[in-house]
C-alpha cells in the first residue's frame, strides 16, 4: 500500500446551507480497483463525486488525483488530468449523432484550433484522424458501432447509457466515476455492462462507481464504501459490507435483520 | 425526404457546383436591376443571420447585439475609405478585426451570464455602440452620418453598380459559408456545439467553455463585422439609425425562420424576410403585423425552423439518418 492512490479524499465535507450533504468523508481509490459506492438516497454519493471533478468545491478537506492536489480545479481542468465521468441523469449530447458525441471525448487529447480547422493544415488532418479511430474503436468494443451515425438523442436508454461510458473512455482516463450506470437497464443489460466494466479494468481501468443495483455491486467491485446521511458508515470488501450491522441498520431499519425485513415485505 | 438526403450525399458536389455556377450568371441574364438590388440584400443579410447563428445556433449564447457588431464594421469600413482613401478589401478584415476586438470585450461580462442575461447584456453593447455612432461626430458624422462613401475598387474600376455588389455579396457568402463549414466540422465547432447542448458534461469532458463561448461570440462578431464593411458603400450613406435594435431582432427573426443551428436556415430565412418585405410593400406599415404573424405561425407549427433540427441534410453534416432502423432494433432487443 505505498503506492500513492489514484484518487484519494481527506475529511471532505460539502455543505448546503444548514444542510450537510457530505460530512467528512475519507476515501482512498488504488491502481486497478472496481471501488464502489453505495448508500440509501441522498446519502450524498452524487455530491461526493461532484466534488471530485470540480463541480462543486468542498466547503472542507482536500482531493487528490495521483498525489496531485486538485481541490480547487475546474472540471475541465481535472478532465486534462485525465479523471471522466458519467452522469445519474443522462448528460449527453442529444442533437449529435453518437460518434460525434464520442469526438468531444477527445478534446482533451487533441490539438486543433481554428486557423487549423480553416485551413485544413496537418494538426487537423492528424487530430481527424486519431479522433475518428480512437472514437470508432471504443464504439466498437462497447457494442455500439452499427449506431455510430444516430442522433443520441434517439438511441433506447439504456444504449445512451453506453455512449456516456464510451465518451468518459475516449478522454483515456486513468480513473473513470459511473454514476448508477445501470439505472433503466433491465436484467441483460444490466450484465453485459458488469462485464463490460471487469473488461475494462482487466486492461488496466481504475473505475469508482454509485450503483444500488447490490447485485452488480458485490459481483464487480472489489471495494466498496457506504454513505449515509453524508458521512462515511464503513469501508471493506463486499463480504466485510454484506456482514456489516450498521449496513444492515441502515438499509433495513434499527431492529430487524435483513432476512426478516424481506419476509415482512412479503 | 430520405431519397433526397441520398441524393444529395452523393452528387454533393455537383449540386453544389450547379449551384454556384447558376448565381454566378444570373447577373448577365439582364434581370432588372432593382432585383438584382433585392439579390445583394439577401445575400448580405444571409451572411449577417449566418454570423448571428454562429452564436445563437451553435454555441447556444442568446445573441440580440448583432446590430452592433454590424454597426461597427459599417463604421469602420465607411470613415478609413471616405478620410483615408483605405482600400475595400483591406477594410474588410480590418472592419472584422474590430467587430472581433469590441465582441471579445463584451463576451467578457456575459461569461457568467447565461440565457436572458446574456441576451440583456448583448442588446445593451448594441445600443450603447448606436450611441456612440450617433454621438461621436467627428468620426461617425453623428447624426448626419456619412455620405458618398467611396466605392470599392477592383483593379481599377470602381465597383458601384449592383451586378459588381453582386459579385461581391456572393463572394461573401460563399467564404463565409465555406470556412464555417470547416470550423463547425472541426474540433471547436464540436465544442460550441457541446456547449450548446450541455455545458456541464462539455466541462466534464475537458472543454474550456469559457474560452470557448468568448470564441464563438469573437467568430459571430467579425463577420458581422465584414459584413458591415461592404454593406456601407453599397447603400452608399450610413447613420445610426440603420442600426437599431429593430435590425438585431430583424436578423434573429431571419435564424429563426429558418432553422437555428443550421447553415442552409439563416439563408433561406434572409430570402424570406426581404421577399416578404418587399412583396408587401403596398400595405405600408401593415406589412409588419403580416410579419409578426407569420412568425408566430412558425413558432407554433415548426418551431425548429424551415429548414428544421440539425439532423436536417441542410444542417451541413452528413448525418445519414439511421434512427428507425436503429429504434427497431433496439427494441427488439430490449424485448428478449
Amino acid at each position: 500500500m505505498s503506492q500513492v492512490p489514484v484518487l484519494e479524499a481527506k475529511g471532505i465535507c460539502k455543505y448546503f446551507g444548514g444542510l450537510k450533504a457530505v460530512e467528512n468523508v475519507d476515501m482512498q481509490i488504488q491502481k486497478g480497483d472496481v471501488f464502489g459506492i453505495i448508500g440509501p438516497n441522498g446519502a450524498g454519493k452524487t455530491t461526493f463525486f461532484n466534488m471530485c471533478t470540480g463541480i462543486y468545491a468542498p466547503t472542507k478537506g482536500e482531493i487528490f488525483l495521483q498525489g496531485e492536489n486538485i481541490t480547487k480545479m475546474t472540471p475541465d481542468k481535472i478532465a486534462r488530468k485525465k479523471m471522466a465521468r458519467t452522469f445519474q441523469n443522462l448528460q449527453l449530447f442529444k442533437f449529435m449523432s453518437v460518434l460525434d458525441n464520442v469526438k468531444i471525448g477527445c478534446h482533451t487529447q487533441t490539438k486543433t484550433n481554428m486557423a487549423d480547422a480553416i485551413l485544413h493544415t496537418k494538426r487537423y488532418k492528424r487530430d481527424e484522424k486519431y479522433a475518428v479511430e480512437k472514437s470508432l474503436e471504443i464504439l466498437e468494443s462497447i457494442g455500439l458501432i452499427d449506431y455510430k451515425d444516430t442522433m443520441a438523442g434517439n438511441l433506447a436508454y439504456g444504449m445512451q447509457r453506453k455512449v456516456e461510458i464510451a465518451r468518459a473512455l475516449a478522454l483515456d482516463p486513468v480513473i473513470l466515476l459511473l454514476d448508477e450506470p445501470a439505472a433503466g437497464m433491465n436484467a441483460n443489460e444490466t450484465d453485459s455492462l458488469r462485464e463490460f466494466i471487469l473488461m475494462l479494468n482487466e486492461k488496466g481501468y481504475t473505475i469508482a462507481v454509485i450503483e444500488h443495483d447490490m447485485k452488480f455491486i458485490m459481483n464487480s467491485c472489489n471495494r466498496i464504501l457506504v454513505l449515509n446521511f453524508g458521512q462515511k458508515l464503513c469501508e471493506g470488501t463486499p463480504d466485510e459490507i454484506k456482514s456489516n450491522k450498521d449496513v444492515q441498520e441502515a438499509y433495513f431499519g434499527k431492529g430487524i435483520v435483513a432476512g426478516e425485513a424481506v419476509k415482512v415485505n412479503g | 425526404m430520405q431519397k433526397i438526403k441520398d441524393f444529395y450525399n452523393k452528387y454533393k458536389v455537383i449540386i453544389l457546383l450547379v449551384l454556384f455556377v447558376i448565381m454566378a450568371v444570373i447577373p448577365f441574364l439582364g434581370i432588372e436591376t432593382l432585383y438584382i438590388r433585392y439579390m445583394c440584400n439577401i445575400m448580405m443579410y444571409a451572411t449577417l443571420a449566418g454570423s448571428l447563428n454562429a452564436i445563437n445556433g451553435y454555441s447556444g449564447q442568446m445573441c440580440l447585439g448583432q446590430a452592433g457588431f454590424f454597426a461597427i464594421g459599417a463604421y469602420t469600413g465607411a470613415a478609413l475609405s471616405k478620410n483615408f482613401g483605405v482600400s475595400f478589401w483591406l477594410l474588410l478584415l480590418v472592419g472584422g478585426l474590430l467587430a472581433m476586438l469590441i465582441g471579445f470585450l463584451v463576451s467578457l461580462p456575459t461569461l457568467r451570464l447565461s440565457g436572458i442575461y446574456l441576451s440583456i447584456t448583448t442588446l445593451g453593447a448594441s445600443e450603447i455602440i448606436r450611441i456612440i455612432a450617433q454621438t461621436w461626430t467627428p468620426v461617425t458624422g453623428g447624426t448626419m452620418g456619412i455620405k458618398q462613401i467611396p466605392y470599392p475598387e477592383f483593379f481599377g474600376l470602381d465597383m458601384f453598380r449592383p451586378q459588381y455588389y453582386y459579385y461581391i455579396f456572393l463572394f461573401l457568402l460563399v467564404l463565409f459559408l465555406f470556412v464555417t463549414n470547416r470550423v463547425l466540422k472541426s474540433r471547436v465547432g464540436r465544442a460550441w456545439m457541446s456547449i450548446r447542448e450541455d455545458q456541464i458534461a462539455a466541462k466534464s469532458l475537458g472543454v474550456e467553455t469559457s474560452f470557448y463561448k468568448s470564441t464563438n461570440f469573437m467568430y459571430g462578431a467579425f463577420w458581422a463585422g465584414v459584413i458591415g464593411v461592404a454593406y456601407a458603400p453599397f447603400v452608399n450613406f450610413i447613420d445610426s439609425t440603420q442600426f437599431t435594435t429593430d435590425v438585431g431582432f430583424n436578423v434573429l427573426a431571419m435564424v429563426v425562420l429558418g432553422g437555428q443551428g443550421t447553415l442552409v436556415g439563416p439563408i433561406l430565412g434572409a430570402a424570406v424576410v426581404t421577399i416578404l418585405t418587399e412583396a408587401l410593400r403596398f400595405l405600408e406599415s401593415w406589412r409588419y403585423v403580416i410579419y409578426a404573424l407569420l412568425l408566430i405561425a412558425m413558432m407554433w407549427g415548426r418551431p425548429q425552423g424551415l429548414v428544421g433540427a440539425s439532423k436536417s441534410m441542410l444542417a451541413g453534416g452528413k448525418i445519414k439518418v439511421k434512427e428507425d432502423k436503429a429504434k427497431a432494433k433496439a427494441e427488439g432487443g430490449s424485448a428478449k
